[in-house]
């Protein structure tokens, strides 16, 4: 199991190397069609064999640079087994989504979409932090090119902004990593640097009040980019919009995860102090997200904008459950990243298949299709409920959970989160269904429209899949939250006990004011403690 | 008897020191540059086989202390006659593409090189003197190269104007740090009891001196007019090989002379390499000639070189050294294609612009183009990302957490312009046809090995590191005197 792991992370890499030999397109197509759905059916009895609450398939090499302790360390545990599969999921539906979009440098373009998908499963399944700094740069320069070569008129600017928004952030971590690093080795191991993440977690591994506040918001400033939180979302608009149809997927469905999984997966459990501090500021962030997205999505002329926009408000409830400390709301955040993977990647393939029938994305252009291509208009339809969160598909389930847990969230200790994020749902409603009747419903206006094709074969064949896990997750949701129950329990409380031993420890005398007031650790508190 | 048998230990550069000789005869009989270059590619070849082999053998003194041998010494003169070796695999297409390929131009490259050798095992001040001196005598030439061309001249007497005022830095702090110490040895003057201000002033004149040959801000005015209006060729042997020796030599310097002193001078050196990564990376944004911008560039690069050096640890000196190499390979790569392309119309053809559409044209070397941005920009997995990790985690072990922030800010600004070429590459149509030669096999050969090595030190530096790590350990003082990692 652990070798085919590897052999499921390395497969789409080695493939894109293969694709050198190849010259002639539909070969190209055909074999990246079949390596994708290789590594998907090979990933299969991961998780199938998958063994929740503990790491599982975990092997270690390494170290790699003499003197410095960076193991190339992969292990799936319930945190990344739904969003791996996530990754080997969708590898199959983006080469398919391209089969006919992208016309010019096709070889090049199915190498960057497979070392795309190596660089995201190391990313989901790699357990050092240095590694997943390293396996996260493997997915940026792919989605440069990715945008820049094959996306929309203002390409170039988007993929530039894209590219440097993300690195200020990730650059910026780098220094903060290597400052945890160093922090952890003469902490824990014997002066090496270290970046496992089963020594970053351990509950010996305490940094200093003052040191975790610097640390969490150069991490947090990264990640905060990748979500986008706003006011960091202003990359995010303009490349999903711009980049083509498979890059637009990626994108929504697996890049945007990595900022939410290395919230929960690094950046709360190693500054759990600063985290819990931070948690009303950032729910705050997160709820702001939801009702901004929302809103500007509703003003949107162009469907893929308004698409993109609504990714913000779904990905502000992400942060929202992610930061209220508690097992419901962080299983919701879970599962929402897979269901916003799908209902959102889904929108992007149907508006993508609009574009190539009539090459506008503007809403005005369209109207009336349902009686003139059905079944897209089913699809569409199901993609959309999805979207808005109506109970029986995927997205009720996840942002139920979130507003629930959030409800009952010790650290956020306030129902106003709840009251304002649940307003998202309402307008989600508002914006897509409005969208959805001036595309679908009403008299066909435009003379083009009238002799649109409906889904060929392969189109269907694409969506269903995504289709089928948007109601399976809607109605039996526990086959899928199982994965991470047991582990997330556990993960909260490690925690809370381990930021409360921090808190203990701290001595009032040596804090700066600032950082005693922000901590509460005042003369009174300690006192209380101690007894 | 004892120095006969030291002589093995500079094998290298009385090697490259006959060659260069032997070249300047060959070409004095013979109207056919090839075979000065085919010599010249086989003495840098047999030299570099015998400077490798000494990285291996346990570091030392040789000629009554005025060498130092095998640790950093041999590593250091590995890179420089790689780099030398890479360089001029790479200059015959562009000289004979330009009309310039004459047998000096290879007999000068041995003899600068001979300086470099010399240089990065110098042990006492004059040696180093003479070695920069040789180095940088005959790079006054090589950058002057093209007699026709106006800004190849002009180049040429500048660098040689400014050159001559940084040797007069630096003979005169190698004059006061004698009179300070009452030696040349570097291992000597660390001894020096009374660091008064003859000392400092000795210290401070031959910083002065190194920080112009690395052309760190406020010394860099030469570097972007000589490396713009230099042959291609030997700006990427400027930029590599003499910039990889010069600091080899500070590196002794520091590690061998100054290492008691280390706190005085670690805020000089980050300060420069702060005023170096801004100045060198904000410049570089709005340079058009791609030539100018690698110029700007390799500034900026020298700024987080300062910032290893400025860290003074073993550690940060074996990141320095990991660094130089990563560094020879990009940019030795990024000279070359800007040589490939420069060659075929003529020397204007060095703007940015002008690469628009060319990576489907030449999907190779598009392809490694790439590598070397991408490289030099510093992303995962290439050999610069590296670089840039050791250095910085050095630095920040030594609490210089705040240049390393400004050192990540700057790298932050570099990612644009290297960004716009692999752009331009890509994403901009070709507004004119060109009717270009394909490049030969020999050179596409070098460029794809370059690129191969950048991708295996960055993803299997372990070999290396450790190789460096054991020279660094042998040719500085830090360990001997118990000053921590």
């Amino acid at each position: 199991m652990e070798l085919l792991l590897h052999i499921v992370i390395l497969l789409p890499l080695v493939g894109a190397l293969t694709l050198i030999f190849f010259n002639n397109e539909h070969i190209i197509k055909v074999f990246s069609l079949v390596l994708t759905t290789a590594t998907f059916v090979l990933s299969l009895p991961l998780l199938l064999n998958f063994i929740p609450g503990e790491v599982n398939y975990l092997s270690v090499y390494g170290p790699m640079v003499p003197g410095i302790d960076v193991k190339y360390i992969v292990g799936l545990d319930g945190l990344s087994m739904l969003l791996f599969m996530l990754t080997t999921f969708f590898g199959p539906i983006v080469v398919l989504s391209g089969w006919s979009y992208i016309k010019d440098h096709i070889r090049g373009f199915y190498a960057m979409v497979m070392i795309l998908q190596t660089g995201s499963l190391g990313v989901f399944a790699t357990l050092d932090l240095f590694m997943f700094y390293i396996f996260f740069e493997l997915t940026q320069i792919p989605m440069l090119f990715l945008i820049g070569i094959w996306g929309g008129e203002n390409r170039i600017y988007a993929t530039v902004k894209f590219f440097i928004y993300t690195l200020v952030g990730w650059l910026l971590m780098l220094v903060a990593l290597i400052y945890v690093g160093t922090a952890a080795g003469n902490m824990l191991n014997d002066g090496v640097f270290t970046t496992d993440w089963r020594i970053l977690t351990s509950p010996e591994f305490k940094l200093g009040l003052v040191e975790q506040t610097w640390l969490f918001v150069t991490f947090g400033f990264a990640f905060c980019i990748k979500i986008p939180i706003m006011p960091f979302h202003s990359w995010l608009p303009l490349a999903h919009t711009e980049a083509p149809t498979p890059g637009s997927v990626i994108l929504a469905a697996i890049s945007l995860k990595m900022g939410t999984y290395a919230v929960i997966r690094y950046l709360l459990p190693l500054f759990p102090n600063a985290a819990i501090s931070f948690a009303p500021a950032i729910a705050i962030l997160g709820v702001i997200g939801i009702i901004y997205g929302a809103l500007v999505a509703m003003v949107q002329k162009d469907v893929k904008k308004l698409v993109a926009y609504s990714s913000i408000s779904h990905m502000g409830f992400i942060v929202l459950g992610m930061f209220a400390y508690n097992t419901i709301a962080m299983q919701g955040a879970i599962i929402q990243m897979v269901n916003h993977g799908l209902a959102t990647g889904a929108l992007f393939l149907i508006i993508g298949m609009l574009y190539e029938r009539r090459h506008t994305r503007a809403i005005s252009d369209f109207g009336g299709l349902s009686s003139v291509v059905p079944v897209m208009a089913v699809m569409f339809m199901i993609a959309t409920l999805a979207s808005i969160g109506l109970p029986g598909l995927n997205g009720f389930v996840g942002e139920f959970l979130i507003l629930l847990g959030s409800f009952n969230s010790e650290v956020l200790n306030s129902y106003w989160y709840v009251v304002f994020a649940a307003t998202g749902v309402i307008l989600a409603a508002v914006y897509m269904l409005w969208m959805f009747r001036r595309v679908m419903f009403g008299p066909v206006t435009h003379e083009e429209n009238k002799n649109m094709k409906d889904l060929n074969f392969r189109e269907i064949a694409l969506l269903t899949p995504i289709m089928i896990f948007i109601v399976w997750i809607g109605i039996r949701p526990g086959d899928f939250l199982q994965y991470s129950e047991v582990q997330v329990e556990q993960y909260l409380q490690d925690q809370l006990d381990k930021a409360a031993e921090i808190t203990a420890e701290a001595h009032y005398q040596e804090l700066p004011g600032w950082a005693s007031r922000f901590y509460d650790i005042t003369p009174q508190v300690v006192e209380k403690i101690n007894e | 008897m004892e120095s006969t048998a030291e002589l093995l230990f500079i094998l290298p550069a009385i090697i490259v020191a006959i060659g260069g000789v032997l070249v300047m005869m060959i070409d004095a009989f013979s109207d056919d540059a090839d075979k000065s270059y085919w010599t010249a590619t086989a003495v840098l070849g047999l030299a570099l086989i015998f400077s490798i082999r000494d990285m291996f053998i346990p570091g030392g003194t040789a000629f009554h202390d005025m060498m130092v041998y095998g640790g950093i010494a041999a590593y250091g003169g590995s890179v420089v006659l790689f780099g030398t070796f890479l360089c001029v695999l790479l200059s015959r297409d562009y000289l004979k593409a330009i009309g310039y390929h004459f047998g000096e131009m290879y007999s000068m490259i041995l003899f600068a090189t001979t300086g470099m050798v010399i240089l990065v095992g110098a042990n006492t001040l004059i040696t180093l003197f003479l070695g920069i001196e040789t180095m940088s005598v005959a790079l006054y030439v090589l950058a002057g190269f093209i007699k026709k061309d106006k800004a190849g001249i002009e180049a040429a007497l500048k660098y040689f104007l400014l050159g001559a005022f940084a040797t007069g830095f630096l003979l005169y702090g190698i004059a006061l740090l004698y009179g300070a110490s009452g030696s040349i040895i570097l291992t000597d003057i660390a001894a020096t009891e009374n660091q008064g201000v003859l000392f400092w002033m000795g210290v401070a004149m031959l910083f002065v001196g190194f920080f112009f040959k690395i052309s760190a801000v406020p010394f860099h005015m030469w570097t972007p007019d000589v490396y713009q209006g230099a042959p291609t060729n030997i700006t990427a042997y400027m930029a590599t090989a003499a910039k990889a020796a010069t600091i080899v030599a500070f590196i002794l310097v520091l590690g061998r002379a100054l290492y008691a002193v280390q706190s005085e001078w670690t805020t000089v050196l980050s300060t420069i390499a702060v005023i170096t990564m801004i100045l060198g990376n904000l410049i570089a944004l709005v340079q058009d000639n791609i030539k100018r911008m690698l110029a700007y560039s390799s500034i900026a690069h020298v700024g987080y070189i300062l910032v290893g050096l400025a860290a003074g640890t073993a550690t940060a000196y074996s990141a320095v050294m990991y660094y130089i190499f990563a560094y020879t390979l990009m940019n030795v790569g990024a000279f070359g294609v800007v040589a490939y392309f420069e060659k075929q119309k003529g020397c204007d053809f060095t703007s940015v612009e002008n690469y628009a559409g060319l990576g489907y044209k030449f999907p190779l070397l598009g392809v490694l183009m790439s590598i070397f941005m991408f490289s030099l920009i510093g992303v995962p997995p290439f050999a610069g990302f590296i670089g840039k990790y050791l250095v910085f985690s050095a630095a920040i072990a030594e609490g210089l957490t705040a240049t390393v922030i400004v050192a990540a800010l700057a790298s932050v600004v570099a990612v644009y312009y290297y960004l716009r070429v692999v752009i331009y590459m890509y994403m901009h149509e070709a507004k004119e046809s060109y009717n270009f030669v394909p490049p030969t096999l020999a050179f596409t050969v070098t460029l794809t090995i370059i690129a191969a090595l950048i991708l295996y030190f960055g993803i299997i530096p372990a070999g290396l590191i450790e190789v460096i790590t054991n020279g660094v350990s042998s040719s500085t003082m830090l360990e001997a005197n118990g000053i921590s990692y």
